[in-house]
């Protein structure tokens, strides 16, 4: 076992770099959200809007990210950060968007009507409304929504080492270099043991933030 | 009070318009049900929406107790009225209890105060506190459900509730009950409520009035009894339809049309040829026994011809007793069922209160038909 070897040889190199990957991707991950979930919400309210943001934020999502991070590298010079983690994490940012901003969007609209109606009209302000009903009942869409960024940003982040960010890829990146397989390995099943256990995490914390009385209403479903 | 001035609402702009409530004008009573009844898209539901501001209004006025609703903040208007939908509309992340909290909550009545009224509309509404309280909507069957959207809309006991065909998702038979549990609060309650419905049966049986529109005009508001004995043009006659003498049977009661004791009466230790003569005397082919008070069975002359002894010896059972509160309906139909032409009305300790006979209905029908408008209200405001 070549790579185990090498994992065992470079622990320290391995932890860093793995911790190097999750701290990217996690600030990368809370700013997406702080952006994507209120732009979600709000494009709710205004339904012209919501067409030209998806389609934005669709675009962002096809550009190839080595491409995405060609056009940011001029831009990003202007004020000294054209290479490094400034361009990956807003990279990453802008890829997080559509699965953010789509599953906030979707889940707020798809609330029943007749809940709308009946917060309405008890006299909920839309606030209130906001916060007790529709944000409960879209928690668990939204963290689908997280799910799919936070895996697609694993991956990204990757191919972030060829701009200096760092991370995982750095072992992909520079075994191609050096035509060291092992390390290439290594960096390859790193990242995807990583993005697996994060999947996974996800998965659960989906379950959990469910509110009780939906996870009730769908095993009479079931049943 | 409420009082609807010309109001007019009208959907859609420049060619696309939509008069969905034309120019309707009409004032509810505190503490009358008005039940609003049309088909389909005639302006119901629109004007019920108009009265919480729900949906702004495009001309005309709505006040209530004198104070026009476009002077209240609209949310704080929407609390002071209950407001009940056909489709419920529980929310599924909250308990029974959260969901009927939700107005004393927007209201910040202390938690205590709050506990204490969900168990009080749980236990008036015949749902157990401790059963029902920390359970979920998906775990309530139908018509559990609309009970608790009726809890909910009496939560912050508002004066007024707005009802949008409350009870209509639930199957004929449990809607009978809940109709009839509603009526039982109601008449606790004494709230000012509009009640939105497509179905006759319910319309009169809710309402003290009711109000009938045709695509957005209001065609006729008056009470039950005078829009089946008096439908104000054929659209109304057709509406409530050809059985409409049937209907007037099921609104009216049995205390209205019965004929109070004593009369035709016989005591229980009176011996048969007495009241053989008294039947004849009196040209009666019919008496009831009665025995402290209380009816235990009738005779005919048939019955006590050639007969000795005391008459309840002979006497035979009624099959059935009648409440004053008993529809007319009702008791026609057990005179068929039995195949009897008199009944006993009886209290609540089953003492004698009058008897009720097939000429005494119809009596009491052909009133109806032949009063004076005057006399006919008088005659409501007994009845309720």
């Amino acid at each position: 076992m070549h790579i185990w070897q090498f994992m065992t040889d470079h622990r320290a190199k391995c932890l860093m770099l793995t911790w190097e990957h999750i701290w990217m991707v996690t600030i990368a991950l809370v700013i997406a959200i702080g952006i994507g979930v209120p732009m979600g919400i709000v494009i709710t309210r205004h339904e012209k809007a919501a067409q030209k943001v998806i389609n934005i934020a669709n675009v962002l999502m096809t550009t190839p990210s080595i491409a995405l991070f060609g056009i940011m590298l001029p831009l990003l010079s202007l004020i000294g950060q054209g290479l490094g983690k400034v361009p990956a994490i807003t990279a990453l940012v802008l890829y997080s968007q559509l699965p953010i901003i789509r599953n906030t969007c979707t889940a707020i609209q798809n609330v029943p009507a007749e809940l709308v109606d009946a917060a309405r009209g008890l006299g909920m302000s839309t606030w209130r409304r906001l916060r007790e009903i529709e944000i409960p009942l879209s928690i668990p869409v939204i963290v689908a929504g997280l799910r799919t960024a936070a895996v697609m940003n694993i991956g990204i982040a990757a191919i972030a080492a060829y701009i200096g960010a760092g991370g995982l890829g750095v072992f992909i990146q520079q075994g191609i270099a050096r035509v060291y397989g092992e390390m290439i390995v290594a960096g390859a099943v790193l990242v995807s043991l990583l993005a697996i256990v994060v999947d996974t995490a996800m998965a659960l914390l989906e379950k959990l933030v469910t509110p009780a009385g939906i996870k009730i209403g769908r095993k009479h479903i079931d049943e | 009070m409420i009082r609807y001035e010309k109001v007019t609402k009208i959907f859609g702009f420049g060619g696309k318009t939509v008069t969905a409530v034309d120019n309707v004008s009409f004032e509810v009573e505190k503490g009358d049900v008005v039940t609003l009844l049309g088909p389909s898209g005639c302006g119901k539901t629109t004007l019920l929406r108009l009265t919480n501001r729900l949906i702004p209004i495009t001309r005309g006025k709505i006040t209530v107790d004198g104070r026009d609703i476009m002077d209240t903040d609209p949310v704080k208007l929407r609390q002071s009225m209950g407001y009940a939908i056909q489709a419920v509309g529980l929310f599924p992340n909250k308990t029974i209890y959260g969901n009927i909290a939700t107005v004393p909550r927007l209201l910040k009545w202390d938690k205590q105060r709050i506990q204490r009224r969900a168990d009080e509309l749980l236990t008036m509404l015949r749902l157990e506190p401790e059963k029902y309280r920390d359970r979920y909507p998906a775990e309530l069957s139908g018509g559990q459900q609309q009970r608790i959207g009726v809890a909910r809309c009496l939560a912050a006991d508002p004066n007024i509730l707005l009802m949008d065909e409350p009870f209509g998702a639930i199957d004929p038979i449990n809607r009978v009950g809940i109709q009839d549990e509603f009526l039982r609060v109601q008449a606790k309650l004494k709230k000012t409520v509009i009640f939105v419905t497509h179905d006759l049966q319910e319309a009169i049986k809710m309402g003290d009035k009711i109000a009938i529109f045709d695509q957005g005009h209001l065609i006729q508001y008056d009470s039950p009894e005078m829009i089946l004995t008096r439908p104000k043009n054929k659209y109304i006659a057709d509406f409530v339809g050809a059985d409409r003498g049937l209907q007037v049977l099921g609104l009216r009661k049995a205390k209205n049309a019965m004929v109070e004791a004593p009369y035709r009466l016989i005591e229980a230790s009176t011996d048969t040829i007495t009241a053989l003569k008294f039947l004849r005397d009196n040209e009666l082919n019919h008496a009831t026994v009665i025995e402290k008070e209380r009816p235990m069975g009738y005779v005919t002359p048939s019955m006590l011809k050639e007969k000795d002894g005391l008459v309840k010896k002979i006497a035979k059972h009624y099959p059935i007793q009648i409440y004053p509160y008993d529809s007319l309906k009702d008791v026609l139909s057990a005179m068929l069922m039995y195949n009897i032409r008199l009944l006993c009305v009886v209290d609540e300790n089953h003492k004698l209160l009058g008897t009720i006979s097939l000429e005494d209905i119809q009596t009491s029908i052909m009133e109806i038909y032949h009063q004076t408008q005057k006399d006919h209200f008088q005659c409501i405001s007994g009845n309720l």
